[in-house]
């Protein structure tokens, strides 16, 4: 964690809390059918964090751009902006403790308006925004909070089943403070009767978990004659307290 | 009834799905303009301490085709076996070196190429070391929750015989499935998601 100005606290060094498998999609699900030759099949090696899984970078704000938290401009011509509903997505980044976790690396995608990814492996029928690149990035704050600006991303169809389609969603990328804390994801949007029909959502087992991938509409963050709000926290693993742990340094 | 432990549940994974790279490496799929480089793209500079060697990666699915789609993260120690991380107690990380990388596989031939450093060893939680290694997390359209690993040198036969992870795996078979081979100042590396030659994949 990156030294809190002011807390004579350590930075925390504890080994992640084990990840619940069960409440993860399991590799395989074969609804989700490029996961039938993609999902390992043999046991996987558990054992407690070395310091390899316990430590990992640390991505300092100034590595960000003006613009990278702002899909509707980020991309766009100048003086031009996105196509779409304009929205701010905004929440917190808590670990499993319930404390916030700041200088957590945030990474977005989505298509634009229409559904339509800027990819050239995307062939769907919907058009390209000529002002809408897809990508985003930010960085929490010291209490673990972030907002980002795009606009709202259309369903769409891809191959699976025959008539298969995707919710809207937002793709996240969460880099938290240990190398263990990796995780990618998906934001889903309150109300969208798409949710649950979707072969990847459902292979998540409990529905609370997908649940917590659905971001809730906010009212009171919304920007009038401007932007709707949604809200999406993020839950990464929490950490083992080490107070009481032999430590290596001291050795 | 007693207190709740008032934890909350870890967010769920789900897959990086086919458009990975417009998140996480928008320049290599033509996304031009909105970052000046794609994140952990270079590892090394002329300042950097250490042996430069190269890693050739693919990741192949269960017919044993490369996946041209997958994106391979690397987190490593310095030359020296320290992490450039606030984690890290025993003592500074060389400062040229940030110790992570990211690659998207090459979209005809499914390699994944990494120029970097090799590792110093780093201690177990015991205190002995544990033999030079480079940690791994593999996502891809399929993969529902990140893959993790580690990739091994073929030329540290001692210590590899020593390391605590290593000993850990049951069928001694599935031991070389962690270990690449040197060619030149390159190591190659193969992960099978499946078959006969499954990587071992890590719970940790
Ligand atoms: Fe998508």
């Amino acid at each position: 964690m990156p030294a809190e100005s002011g807390s004579n606290r350590r930075p925390e060094t504890g080994a992640f809390f084990q990840r619940d498998r069960t409440w993860h999609p399991p590799a395989l699900t074969p609804g989700y059918k490029s996961s039938v030759l993609r999902s390992p099949q043999k046991a996987l090696l558990s054992f407690d964090n070395t310091l390899s899984e316990i430590a990992g970078p640390v991505f300092g704000h100034a590595m960000l751009g003006e613009l990278d938290a702002d899909l509707i401009h980020n991309f766009a011509r100048p003086g031009e902006s996105a196509i779409g509903e304009r929205i701010i997505v905004h929440g917190r980044v808590l670990d499993e403790r319930g404390v916030g976790v700041p200088g957590v690396l945030l990474e977005f995608w989505q298509a634009n308006a229409g559904g339509r990814y800027r990819h050239k492996k995307d062939g769907y029928l919907a058009p390209l925004d000529p002002n809408f690149g897809g990508c985003g990035r930010t960085i929490t704050d010291e209490h673990g909070f972030y907002a980002f600006r795009t606009v709202k991303p259309g369903p769409y169809p891809w191959p699976n089943g025959p008539n298969d389609w995707r919710p809207a969603h937002i793709h996240f990328s969460v880099f938290g403070h240990g190398f263990a804390q990796r995780l990618i994801t998906q934001m889903y949007f309150e109300g969208d009767p798409l949710i649950w029909k979707c072969p990847i959502v459902r292979g998540i087992a409990d529905k609370a978990a997908i649940e917590a991938l659905t971001a809730i509409l906010d009212t009171q963050a919304t920007i009038p004659m401007d932007a709707l709000a949604y809200k999406f926290d993020i839950v990464l693993r929490g950490r083992r307290s080490s107070l009481f742990e032999n430590r290596l340094e001291g050795n | 009834m007693a207190q709740s432990l008032d934890r909350l549940k870890e967010s769920p994974s789900q897959t990086a799905g086919p458009y990975v790279h417009i998140g996480l490496t928008p320049n290599f799929c033509g996304i031009g303009g909105v970052y000046a480089a794609d994140l952990g793209a270079t590892m090394v500079s002329d300042k950097t301490k250490g042996e430069r060697i190269g890693l050739k990666i693919r990741v192949l699915d269960g017919t044993g085709t490369p996946l041209k789609d997958a994106l391979i993260e690397i987190w490593q120690a310095d030359a020296d076996g320290f992490y450039n991380s606030p984690a890290e107690m025993r003592g500074a990380a060389d400062p040229n070196f940030f110790g992570w990388g990211r690659c998207p596989t090459d979209m005809e031939t499914g390699v994944c190429a990494f120029e970097t450093i090799k590792p110093g060893r780093v201690p177990f939680r015991d205190g002995s070391l544990m033999a030079p290694h480079i940690t791994l997390w593999i996502v891809a359209r399929g993969i529902n929750l990140g893959l993790h690993t580690r990739l091994y040198f073929s030329d540290e036969e001692k210590a590899n015989a020593e390391d605590p992870i290593l000993a850990r795996i049951e069928h001694r078979v599935r031991v070389p499935t962690l270990i690449a081979e040197r060619q030149g100042d390159t190591y190659v590396f193969d992960i099978h998601l499946q078959g006969e030659k499954e990587t071992v994949f890590f719970d940790s």
